[in-house]
């Protein structure tokens, strides 16, 4: 009988060892299968960082760049511009910011670096359609008459005030997302890289 | 086992054999005792099958069917192939794994197949088996044949052209047929596409069903073993038989070790040596296939060319067809000659180990005639080579057709009692 | 009859023994010289600024990324800022900018990407590393011929010697082997701005990034099929040891 249990602990420890070997195995075998269906080479090329020239760029134009294949805008804001954040401050959900949809540095009143220029992601943080631009002020914007200027999602309504701040209420939880960027000279503005991360 | 977890069982094995398919297959399936070293290679060949197929389903997620040329003037499938080798990550692994798959496959296969010739595994009760492996074997063929051609080498495209063409050598509808193979006057995007669309969907679901029944036949009747003699026919009281053990966990342990090893050496080939030293990756197929320009040489893929040669070996036109024709048939009749041994095989024991030494000397004939066929099929054809190509193949079928005659004709040992275990 | 058949067997017996022999005496010879393949970042480094001002004006290696190089010891910037001619950023493959029915006016032929070339040109006679140390080694004025230059190992390449002013000029001297084969010897004729040794060594580095090029991974590779293998040799120990002792149950 004794015996009996001696053999079994043998074999017990055996199975046991050979199982984890193999179950080590089997995750190792698993690292290049999950690995291949992250972003390759090639798509993180596409995903590099975009200068941007707004050397051009007029007070109350806003230009679109591609990075990583999706719309980043750049609006380049009038006084009146800035001034009716204030207004919009007791309509949005989040006017401070608080919820990390910006890097530390646009962590302000303006989401952005230098005020007058707002770099945000034009995708509305609801389900992933791009908003269309409605900075006509008042009823002229077919947005009601004392519309501030702002963003309006196409699919499901939500709106966005001048710094992408999401209005209460909204389909959308979120304000826009500010990505990371940075001046490279006064007229550049590197979208995707902050030189942090 | 707990109440609860035996409730569940229960509950789903009134609903599905579970339980009944463990015993069957597994843990009451009995398997003779004294398996050798040639019984690795049935487990082997499925544990391969897998690495195929998973990591075809992988490649299938970058790779790109398409012969157009990109803004650099590559093939796009030439380019995609490259794209896994170098952009996503691990996905140069995953290629490698496949494509030295392809050779370990018919490498596990040819071994495979080898051990039913020397065990007698084809004979009765046994034949379907062994006819469900000859299909194996055959659409395995179509698979890495289809296969080749996606990476768009020169190889690739070349050998598909070749091969192709041979269909065109069939009286009367062969060149129709070749056309409707290839869905173009040359091989080209179309036939790219329609041959991976074979590879990844078609010829893989017509395998993984044969494989199927092959293990659901050999599970009916039970395993040969390498005395060659019926484990069943002597029982214990309780009807297990006496040299008879339950393959799980004897087997399935030892099969570990199996693929274990098979996994060193498999691993040593695709870490150190990928492209086996020409052969399971050509050097030829580096360059992007060229319509315009053929290789200096093309040979198929070395687990074709014993096939291959016997094609190359008929020189002769006869009855008024040509050559050609008969080359196809003859490289047909090689590899569907094998489906008819357990006809062709009159000997009254099964193993080599009670065979006399007629077919001692006639197995090892066919087995030097076999490597010489696949040698010379990767050379280029001289007139030496030729003759004794032509030798090999007459000694090959020779094999296969004097069987009925020389398997009675030996002087056989009697076959034991019981296996023999040490 | 008899002795016919014997005889029959006897040849056939003897065309068994050597067709290995014959096989390797059919086709043309290649004679290369043995690459010296270095892995050595610096060497490949330097065979890196060959490749970007020599070959990748008509040869593209489009399946390369300029920021790959970083794999052999190239900072990001020191890509930008000495081998990035063709591209803007460094995520992009090394294209070039010629158009190809225009290249196939000039040279006859497109020029081939490079990018897997040193593995497309192994043979029996040698690797492909020796293939292409052989060839760049060995170009010679040949007046018959458009671009004014002719090539021992590739006879009649449409490429002209894009390296002479290293090399210099050479000229061949072709003589009959006693097999009636071709011999031939070339000569330099004009030296150009490296020594002979100097020349070697540059063409060795050119090839060795060629050769790094033909598989990046290829180091990592055999890194991690090592560890592979260490691990597979430790299990094979544990599940020997598992099937000894379930079978010593079996008599």
């Amino acid at each position: 009988m004794s015996v009996d249990q001696e053999v079994d602990s043998g074999r017990r420890t055996l199975l046991l060892a050979t199982s984890a070997a193999g179950g080590v195995a089997a995750v190792a075998t698993a690292v290049p299968f999950v690995a291949s269906l992250t972003p390759s080479e090639r798509a993180k090329a596409a995903g590099a960082p975009v200068e941007a020239d707004i050397g051009k760029l007029a007070p109350g134009e806003m230009m679109t760049v591609e990075w990583r294949g999706k719309p980043v805008w750049i609006l380049r804001r009038t006084p009146e511009m800035l001034a009716s954040l204030d207004k919009t401050e007791d309509k949005v959900s989040d006017p401070a910011s608080n919820k990390p949809m910006q890097p530390e540095y646009a962590k302000n009143k303006y989401r952005s670096i230098k005020p007058e220029y707002l770099v945000a992601v034009g995708i509305c943080t609801h389900l992933g359609c791009s908003p269309s631009d409605k900075f006509k002020v008042g009823a002229e914007s077919g947005m009601g008459a004392d519309w501030p200027g702002g963003f309006l999602c196409p699919c499901h309504g939500s709106q966005f005030d001048l710094a992408g701040r999401v209005y209460k209420s909204m389909p959308a939880p979120d304000n826009l997302e500010i990505p990371p960027h940075k001046y490279l000279a006064d007229s550049t503005i590197l979208v995707g890289d902050d030189g942090k991360a | 086992m707990t109440t609860k977890s035996q409730a569940v069982l229960n509950w789903i094995d009134e609903r599905f054999p579970l339980t009944s398919s463990i015993k069957g297959h597994l843990t009451e399936y009995y398997a003779p005792k004294n398996f050798n070293f040639w019984y690795f290679f049935g487990s082997l060949a499925l544990m391969v099958l897998v690495i195929q197929i998973v990591t075809g389903i992988f490649l299938v997620m970058h790779y790109k069917p398409d012969a157009s040329l990109n803004a650099a003037g590559v093939p796009v499938a030439f380019a995609s192939v490259e794209y896994i080798m170098r952009d996503v990550p691990g996905g140069w692994i995953i290629r490698y794994l496949h494509s030295t798959g392809a050779s370990a496959f018919f490498i596990v296969v040819y071994l495979h197949m080898f051990r039913g010739l020397l065990y007698g595994s084809y004979r009765k009760p046994r034949e379907l088996i062994w006819v469900f492996g000859t299909l194996i074997f055959l659409a395995l063929m179509a698979e890495a044949f289809m296969g080749y051609l996606l990476p768009w080498g020169q190889m690739s495209y070349w050998g598909a052209q070749v091969i192709v063409n041979l269909f065109s050598a069939i009286p009367v509808i062969g060149p129709d047929l070749s056309l409707v193979i290839r869905g173009d006057y040359v091989v080209s995007d179309a036939t790219l596409n329609r041959f991976f669309s074979f590879h990844v969907i078609a010829v893989p679901l017509v395998l993984i069903g044969l494989v199927a029944a092959h293990i659901i036949a050999l599970h009916e009747v039970g395993s040969n073993n390498p005395d060659g003699i019926e484990i069943k026919k002597k029982k214990d009281s309780t009807g297990k038989p006496l040299d008879g053990i339950p393959f799980h966990p004897y087997y399935t342990v030892k099969d570990i070790v199996g693929v274990v090893v098979f996994l060193f050496v498999f691993s040593a080939v695709v870490f150190f040596a990928p492209e086996g030293g020409g052969y399971f990756l050509e050097f030829n197929n580096f360059i992007p296939a060229d319509p315009l320009k053929t290789p200096p040489h093309i040979a198929p893929v070395w687990y074709f060319t014993p096939f291959y040669s016997i094609l190359r070996a008929v020189t002769y036109p006869l009855f008024g067809l040509d050559a050609k024709f008969w080359g196809v048939v003859a490289m047909g009749a090689s590899v569907v000659i094998i489906a008819f041994l357990p006809w062709l095989d009159r000997s009254p024991v099964k193993s080599i180990r009670y065979k006399g030494p007629i077919f001692k000397v006639v197995l090892t004939i066919f087995v030097i005639c076999f490597f010489i066929l696949g040698y010379l099929g990767v050379l280029p054809p001289t007139p030496g080579r030729t003759l004794v190509s032509q030798i090999c193949s007459v000694l090959y079928f020779a094999f296969f057709l004097l069987m009925p005659w020389y398997s009675q004709l030996d002087k056989c040992k009697p076959e034991p009692e019981r296996v023999n275990f040490k | 009859m008899k002795s016919r058949l014997m005889s029959f067997i006897k040849r056939a017996a003897a065309v068994a023994l050597f067709a290995p022999v014959l096989a390797m005496a059919a086709g043309a010879e290649l004679h290369l010289d043995k690459a010296p393949v270095s892995k050595d970042p610096a060497v490949l480094q330097h065979g890196a600024k060959l490749f970007v001002n020599y070959c990748l004006n008509c040869h593209g290696a489009s399946y390369v990324r300029y920021n790959r190089l970083q794999d052999i010891g190239l900072t990001e910037q020191a890509i930008r800022d000495n081998l990035l001619f063709t591209a803007e950023k460094t995520g992009e493959l090394m294209k070039i900018a010629m158009q190809r029915d225009e290249a196939k006016v000039w040279f006859g032929a497109a020029p081939p990407d490079l990018s897997v070339i040193a593995r497309s040109r192994a043979s029996e006679f040698g690797s492909g590393a020796d293939w292409l140390y052989t060839y760049l080694r060995q170009f010679y004025r040949d007046p018959a011929r458009p671009t004014g230059w002719n090539n021992v190992v590739f006879e009649n390449v449409g490429m002209p010697h894009v390296l002479y002013e290293l090399q210099g000029e050479q000229v061949a001297h072709v003589t009959q082997n006693a097999d009636g084969t071709k011999h031939v010897e070339l000569k330099l004729a004009k030296p150009g701005k490296l020594s002979a040794e100097e020349y070697d060594k540059t063409v060795a580095d050119l090839v060795s990034f060629i050769v790094w090029m033909g598989e990046p991974v290829a180091e990592k590779r055999k890194s991690i099929g090592t560890i592979v293998l260490i691990f597979l040799a430790g299990l094979f120990v544990l599940s020997y040891a598992l099937k000894k002792n379930y079978w010593k149950d079996i008599h």
